[in-house]
């Protein structure tokens, strides 16, 4: 089982990034007046920022990071790891973490390297880069985590297009007495279809078939280069697994979920995660949401969550949170781990 | 697990739709209120109701409401 208890690292600071570029569901065009009602009421999402084309996920968290850096006053010289986790890459290869190193000003002594995972990313991210500072000898270390989803979905598939939005997110962390992060990381590859993009890789490469569109169903087509959502299934996992991987984190490690301050869900999809809060019992105010403004903005869900919703709070108090991430993978993981007055960067817009 | 039971539960995830049009052959996908958030509704409901996981293609498979009901008790 890989529940993880890791201890001597804290999180110094926490910064994200949007594009200025905002998008409403009542603009898009495949949605008749009422459907975009009722799917901003169901899903929760009412505008998304979209990168345009020239902006990648590593320029989202490259400004998330250097105004962070900035702000911490860290001498770059200092952190000998980044982990980046993202699905929207600059390039097949190199991977996109060593361009992030150069470009951030971070020495040669940087160990660097890329996640590939979506909405479990950013907790999956953090019980890496946890894991590598536990050890003592690396002292700092930047999580950057951030996706531009909107890319890979098609502008006419109205089950994916309105719901995804593309942010970038920066997590300082440092070897230091005293902070506990505990995990509890699940995969299950049978779903593999369920969130999907067939072709551009090497099991299906690009072909000139890649390019056809394919009438799914009414409002819902897309070619084979662009995201597979099947919504129903992803919904059935949500509201099983999460809950369940939180209860399982709170029976091993003995947590007492009451005592939790805050729960930061992966912004998946206001009914899902309303289901996944009902079924733990919690209280509305423990569950902060930022899907409304943002949508689901795959593995900087949680950090842009903090960041938005959570600064006053973060930046003022001694606080435990438990953060859940579930999704293409299938793969889910939830953490506990306490901030203590971090540092929490101005929204950055590019 | 009783029939009745579960097309009332079925009905009560409609806002629109009057109640008394439900019934174990109506078939739902048919209904002007009935859309994939809608789908959402049930499997929520049959979760905590019935304690059982519906997938996508369960739905995609079922035409009325019997169908749906016949593939949960299966399911249990």
């Amino acid at each position: 089982m890989a529940f993880l208890l890791i201890r001597n690292v804290k999180i110094a600071g926490i910064s994200a990034c949007v594009p200025k570029r905002e998008e409403f569901c009542s603009d898009f065009p495949l949605f008749l007046k009422e459907e975009s009602l009722n799917f901003s009421k169901t899903t929760g999402v009412i505008s998304r920022r979209i990168a345009s084309p020239g902006i990648c996920s590593s320029d989202l968290c490259y400004h998330a990071a250097d105004k962070l850096l900035f702000d911490l006053q860290w001498n770059r010289e200092e952190i000998d790891c980044l982990v980046f986790v993202t699905q929207t890459p600059d390039y097949h290869l190199p991977a996109t973490s060593p361009l992030l190193q150069k470009r951030l000003g971070l020495s040669e002594n940087c160990l660097a390297l890329d996640i590939s995972l979506g909405c479990s990313g950013f907790v999956y991210g953090l019980g890496v880069i946890t894991s590598l500072l536990s050890h003592g000898n690396i002292k700092k270390g930047l999580l950057l985590s951030g996706d531009t989803i909107s890319k890979t979905c098609s502008k006419n598939d109205k089950t994916s297009y309105p719901l995804f939005g593309d942010a970038g997110s920066a997590t300082a962390l440092e070897f230091q007495g005293g902070g506990d992060f505990l995990f509890n990381l699940k995969t299950d590859g049978s779903g593999s279809n369920v969130i999907k993009i067939e072709n551009g890789g090497f099991r299906n490469p690009t072909n000139y078939d890649s390019f056809k569109e394919i009438k799914i169903d009414e409002g819902i087509s897309r070619n084979k280069q662009q995201l597979i959502l099947e919504g129903m299934d992803v919904f059935t996992f949500g509201i099983s697994k999460a809950p369940a991987s939180i209860k399982e984190l709170s029976e091993h490690f003995e947590l007492n979920l009451e005592s939790v301050d805050y729960f930061i869900f992966h912004q998946a999809n206001k009914f899902m995660n309303e289901k996944i809060r009902k079924k733990l019992n919690l209280p509305v105010e423990k569950v902060p949401y930022s899907i409304e403004r943002f949508g689901n903005t795959s593995c900087a869900t949680i950090p842009l969550t903090m960041v938005t919703e959570m600064r006053d709070k973060l930046e003022n108090n001694r606080l435990s949170h438990i953060a859940c991430g579930f999704g293409v993978g299938l793969s889910w993981g939830s953490v506990y781990f306490e901030t203590d007055k971090i540092v929490v960067s101005d929204l950055v817009e590019i | 697990m009783e029939l009745q039971e579960f097309i009332t539960n079925f009905a009560s995830q409609f806002e629109e739709t009057d109640p008394s049009v439900f019934t174990k052959d109506t078939i739902f996908k048919n209904l002007d209120e009935w859309s994939s958030l809608q789908a959402l509704s049930i499997i929520a409901m049959v979760d905590e109701e019935y304690g059982v996981a519906l997938k996508g293609d369960d739905i995609r498979s079922a035409n009325t409401i019997g169908d749906l009901f016949d593939i949960i008790k299966n399911k249990k």
